[in-house]
């Protein structure tokens, strides 16, 4: 009896959060509508915005400069994103890995001014010293993003491998394959939908970052973030609105078909590990 | 692979490690060293804008390294109370956080697994979308003639606006907000490995369902507890967008104060030495939540 009572306010206490969560949301797409200038004061509906937004063209080039940080940070932070979760859940001790476990888990909560600053006083240095001119810009952007997604990829990574199981790989080996063998061919294909979680992760970390950018990016790779934050300033502006609600469409998108998707890939997965149990 | 060739190849297990630890190394060990020196510098009008302190005299190096910015943070009230200030709301959001994000994690960890994860992906979902953009509307909701004023004033409720925006108040609401997803899911990824049969053991034995929960959940859920209470606090101390765009001149916060430094100011080794003050002051959380964190990623290989 009291089960049922305790789940009730349980679905209602979560029914509460959820409303809690996405009711901004829904308020700046419903505003992106809004005739008005005065965002929040209703007075017919429009799509002018969505139109004065996509002739912006500061907007726009800061939203390709963002997109394609994002993709390349995606990528570089996989693969070492990877790199480090295998080293982390497959190796025993080796000297040093206290360190390395510190610098993967770190960046996780490290307030990002502070790695922002420090990298910027990197790439000034190595300007100095070697007289190169590190120009800041999206090189720079892109290793700051790698160096902070990268964390998020291991975490994700890591706890898909930790439930992996062992005598897959550990057969493989048997059978005569080597380590990079058994990895591409055996490891890789059952955590790819982690791969893929962990690549969307990055990639929207990575799009959304302001701090790290603002600190190491050049004059001409000024990043979508910057450009909402300094017109934000100003006020708010149905303009945003429109954009905001453009990128919760398209992030929402995305991130639902990869989630279905993933899920299916896992769902039809185990389903296979079940038949060939049973051979 | 023939064994000629394995001769310049280094051994994969030296290569996987070396490439994300160099990475690492240069870009984010390193980098704090550097700051750490840079904060013993003087602000200068140069390009960089600050002074060496490794100096040459007659062919001798000579380390000159100057306290000042350290004193001056001492001396100056305004930055012990921003990081005074940062750590109590830092402590007080993470409070709000669990106080809400626990009862969450609680009732999607007692789902049946398809229904759990649908709600694992709506409580995801809006950490996907952009933070700036999220903050953003909570200043479209809570400013004078915002959506909640609005509808105050609609339903005869006040006469005048309320002050919401840039109060410590709207700081709060942001916070936790923004960082609700961040303690649901190490929470959830904790609960959810619980084993029921523990709490039909306590029923059992004459357990009702509040003292099961008291003496056998909530102690188990404590490393869960730990690691999402670090995940939220330790970056709210450093945090800047929030207390920049909801709060309000007197919302001190110690990552606003490194900005203001930075930019405005112009004043590299000072915020250098507020960013370093800062790691210390962070230093410890940051074990405790690296110890925790070992602990989930490494308790499985057992």
């Amino acid at each position: 009896m009291s089960q049922a009572r305790s789940s009730k306010w349980g679905w209602l206490f979560l029914a509460l959060g959820f409303f809690f969560l996405y009711a901004p949301m829904l308020s700046l797409i419903i505003y992106s509508f809004n005739e008005n200038r005065l965002v929040t004061v209703w007075s017919g509906f429009s799509t002018k915005w969505y139109g004065e937004l996509f002739q912006d063209e500061q907007m726009l080039n800061a939203a390709w400069v963002s997109f394609r940080i994002a993709f390349y940070t995606a990528c570089a932070s996989v693969v070492l994103g990877t790199m480090a979760a295998m080293v982390m859940t497959r190796m025993r001790k080796f000297p040093g890995k206290t360190l390395f476990g510190g610098m993967i888990t770190a960046p996780l909560v490290m307030p990002e001014v502070i790695t922002g600053l420090s990298l910027l006083l990197l790439f000034v240095s190595l300007s100095a010293w070697t007289g190169l001119d590190f120009a800041r810009g999206m090189l720079t952007i892109w290793i700051a993003h790698v160096t902070l997604c990268m964390a998020f990829v291991t975490v994700v990574i890591s706890s898909r491998l930790a439930e992996l199981d062992r005598s897959l790989e550990e057969a493989a080996m048997d059978l005569g394959a080597n380590r990079i063998k058994v990895f591409f061919v055996i490891t890789l294909p059952i955590i790819a939908p982690a791969l893929m979680s962990g690549w969307l992760l990055a990639f929207t970390l990575s799009l959304d970052d302001l701090v790290l950018a603002s600190f190491v990016s050049g004059p001409s790779s000024t990043t979508l973030p910057m450009q909402v934050f300094s017109s934000a300033r100003m006020g708010v502006s149905p303009k945003i609105n429109a954009l905001a609600t453009t990128l919760i469409v398209t992030v929402s998108t995305i991130g639902v078909i990869g989630w279905y998707f993933m899920q299916r890939a896992d769902r039809r997965r185990q389903q296979e590990m079940q038949l060939a149990a049973k051979q | 692979m023939s064994a000629r060739w394995r001769r310049f190849i280094p051994g994969s297990r030296w290569g996987l490690i070396l490439i994300p630890f160099l990475w690492l190394l240069l870009f984010f060990a390193i980098p704090f060293l550097i700051a750490l020196k840079i904060s013993f510098a003087k602000a200068a009008i140069a390009m960089p804008p600050y002074t060496d302190i490794l100096y040459w005299v007659d062919g001798f190096p000579v380390l000159k390294l100057r306290g000042e910015n350290y004193l001056y943070l001492l001396g100056d009230s305004l930055y012990i109370k921003a990081y005074l200030s940062s750590l109590k709301i830092a402590v007080i959001a993470t409070t709000f956080c669990l106080l809400i994000g626990y009862p969450m994690a609680y009732a999607i960890s007692q789902m049946n697994p398809s229904t759990r994860n649908i709600a694992l992906l709506l409580v995801i979902l809006p950490s996907w979308t952009s933070f700036l953009i999220r903050i953003y509307a909570w200043v479209g909701i809570l400013k004078p003639n915002g959506l909640i004023n609005n509808f105050l004033m609609d339903i005869g409720l006040i006469d005048a606006p309320l002050k919401l925006l840039h109060t410590p108040i709207a700081v709060y609401i942001g916070i936790v907000y923004a960082y609700l997803p961040f303690m649901v899911l190490p929470l959830y990824t904790n609960l959810v490995k619980h084993d029921h049969r523990l709490l039909e053991a306590a029923s059992d034995l004459g357990a009702k369902p509040w003292q099961a929960f008291l003496k056998v959940t909530l102690p188990l859920s404590k490393a869960g507890i730990i690691a999402g209470c670090m995940l939220v606090a330790i970056p709210v101390v450093g945090e800047f967008v929030i207390p920049e765009m909801l709060g309000g001149p007197d919302t001190l916060m110690i990552g606003r104060v490194l900005w203001q430094e930075f930019f405005n100011n112009r004043d590299w080794p000072v915020a250098s030495a507020v960013a370093m003050v800062m790691l210390a002051l962070l230093i410890v959380p940051i074990m405790i939540f690296h110890r925790a964190q070992s602990k989930e990623m490494e308790g499985r290989l057992s």
